[in-house]
């Protein structure tokens, strides 16, 4: 009999080469769906408005996460604040599809994470290192995302945790057994953990880029540099054209290896987000949960 | 396999626009069959026997072979007898609301969401159970294997036509099936060990040629 942490990474499996774009609305969901998202994440504000309005930013209205799994046939997300385990179990009583333990809203615990192997339903957590992959993926999460800077537009910071992850992946790789034993404790995590990485020169879970994608080029290049899949948040309801350009995206995610098809994708899609530079963040959210 | 010279002179196409693609390669890699992913019309045209389209969603697979001129092309090959073989959405997508090559119609999410999701062992017509093929008392037994079924946001085949043959039932509902050339399971193969049923489709390629 497999259990539920099998069939949660499992459905990550699904999800695989494809696009999960955050929506506000039913209406949002149903552009998404129809261009092709694999997935979508319900929440009340995108991350470029959660930073523009600052605050304490909480979990979205469950009738408002109703409405838009009522709205599409696709996987349904939302997220929760970190150590939020309430605002989990709500997310779980409204059978969400996957819960997004996200550092996008204010953290409610600065010490502990969700314990997630309490739950049913799935978890998607975000990491900048492995380090804190793998002590996410021993909490119970069956998906792993890099943590990125959510709402800036600006992609540097979530191809800097993809690359340390992939780095530090290589690195793993190529250590012998007895060096293992000092890389979990580096690691701060349990050693079966850091031999599965070993041995297998990947994540136990489905790793995903998110934070800052906003074109084609960027989806494409997360892709390349290892990502599994792509979310998109801001990026495409607060572009220009977001139809054409979440449709755009999803080719660029299958086709991330040919420039040709990329190129001709990233044509005439109008405005991208304006986005905010490294240097111009006031807040930066990959540095809450570690 | 009886056929083990045929074997390694195929070549199964994987259908890699979105979804369990790659779990599907690594099968056929197991059974020493040689495979290579589509992603565009490029990819389309190389020369193959038969043809996976994996588990993920149909919605997605749907709108990328429309944008990238794949869909009717597809439809095209299998109803010209290219062998093929859908799991989950790969089952939705031979329905007759898609790609219409099958006469079946799916029930998409019939499980409900993520809660819904869940494992069984389960009885596959058309493979028999090797280990009791050698027993003395094997006629008084189920001769039909039994197989891991991994069913995520599953769907189930809701109506057949009279061309089409059931080949697994969980509680009532049929879950796997075979008409001509075309295999679907509603359930995921491909994330188990057990590489049975992909071997059954690359018989079923062969036996069909």
């Amino acid at each position: 009999m497999e259990d539920r942490q099998t069939l949660n990474r499992n459905l990550a499996q699904m999800l695989k080469g494809g696009v999960i774009m955050d929506v506000t609305t039913p209406e949002q969901a149903r552009i998404a769906e129809a261009a092709g998202a694999c997935a979508v994440m319900a929440l009340e504000r995108i991350p470029a408005d959660i930073r523009a309005a600052g605050g304490v930013s909480r979990m979205s209205d469950p009738k408002m996460i109703k409405g838009i799994q009522e709205a599409v046939s696709i996987p349904v997300m939302a997220k929760c604040r970190i150590g939020h385990f309430v605002e989990a179990q709500i997310l779980e009583a409204i059978e969400i599809d996957y819960i997004d333990e996200s550092e996008v809203l204010s953290p409610a615990d600065d010490v502990y994470h969700i314990d997630k192997r309490k739950f049913n339903v799935p978890f998607v957590c975000g990491a900048k290192d492995l380090g804190e992959a793998l002590r996410r993926i021993n909490e119970g999460a069956t998906m792993i995302r890099t943590k990125g800077e959510p709402g800036t537009g600006d992609v540097i910071q979530a191809v800097r945790h993809m690359r340390m992850m992939q780095s530090e992946i290589r690195r793993l790789t190529s250590l012998n057994a007895d060096e293992l034993y000092e890389a979990a404790k580096q690691l701060r995590v349990p050693f079966d953990l850091v031999q599965y990485v070993h041995d297998n020169g990947k994540l136990p879970v489905v790793n995903f880029a998110a934070g800052g994608v906003a074109t084609p080029a960027d989806a494409a290049l997360m892709m390349q540099l290892g990502a599994e899949g792509v979310f998109v948040g801001s990026g495409i309801f607060k572009s220009g054209d977001p139809v054409k350009r979440a449709q755009a995206i999803v080719k660029a995610v299958t086709n991330y290896d040919n420039p040709k098809i990329i190129a001709e994708l990233s044509e005439d899609l109008g405005e991208a987000m304006v986005g905010i530079n490294e240097n111009e963040i006031e807040l930066l959210m990959a540095e809450r949960g570690k | 396999m009886s056929n083990n010279g045929n074997i390694h002179s195929l070549v199964i196409a994987v259908l890699a626009l979105q979804g369990a693609f790659a779990e599907h390669e690594q099968m056929l890699r197991k059974l020493g069959v040689e495979t290579f992913e589509i992603r565009n019309r490029a990819d389309w045209d190389k020369p193959k026997d038969g043809l996976i389209i994996p588990g993920g969603e149909s919605t997605t697979m749907t709108r990328i072979m429309h944008d990238l001129d794949l869909w009717e092309p597809i439809k095209e090959a299998i109803n010209n007898g290219l062998p093929v073989f859908g799991t989950c959405a790969g089952l939705i997508m031979l329905d007759s609301n898609h790609l219409g090559t099958m006469d079946i119609t799916a029930r998409r999410n019939a499980y409900g969401r993520q809660l819904g999701s869940f494992y069984h062992d389960g009885e596959f017509m058309g493979i028999t159970d090797a280990k009791l093929e050698g027993d003395d008392d094997s006629s008084s037994l189920t001769p039909h294997a039994t197989l891991p079924m991994t069913f995520i946001r599953a769907p189930y085949i809701e109506t057949a036509g009279e061309d089409v043959e059931i080949l697994a039932t969980v509680d009532g509902k049929d879950v796997a099936a075979r008409q001509g050339n075309q295999l679907v399971t509603a359930f995921h193969p491909e994330l188990n060990d057990d590489t049975r049923i992909h071997e059954y489709f690359v018989k079923c390629i062969i036996n069909y040629a």
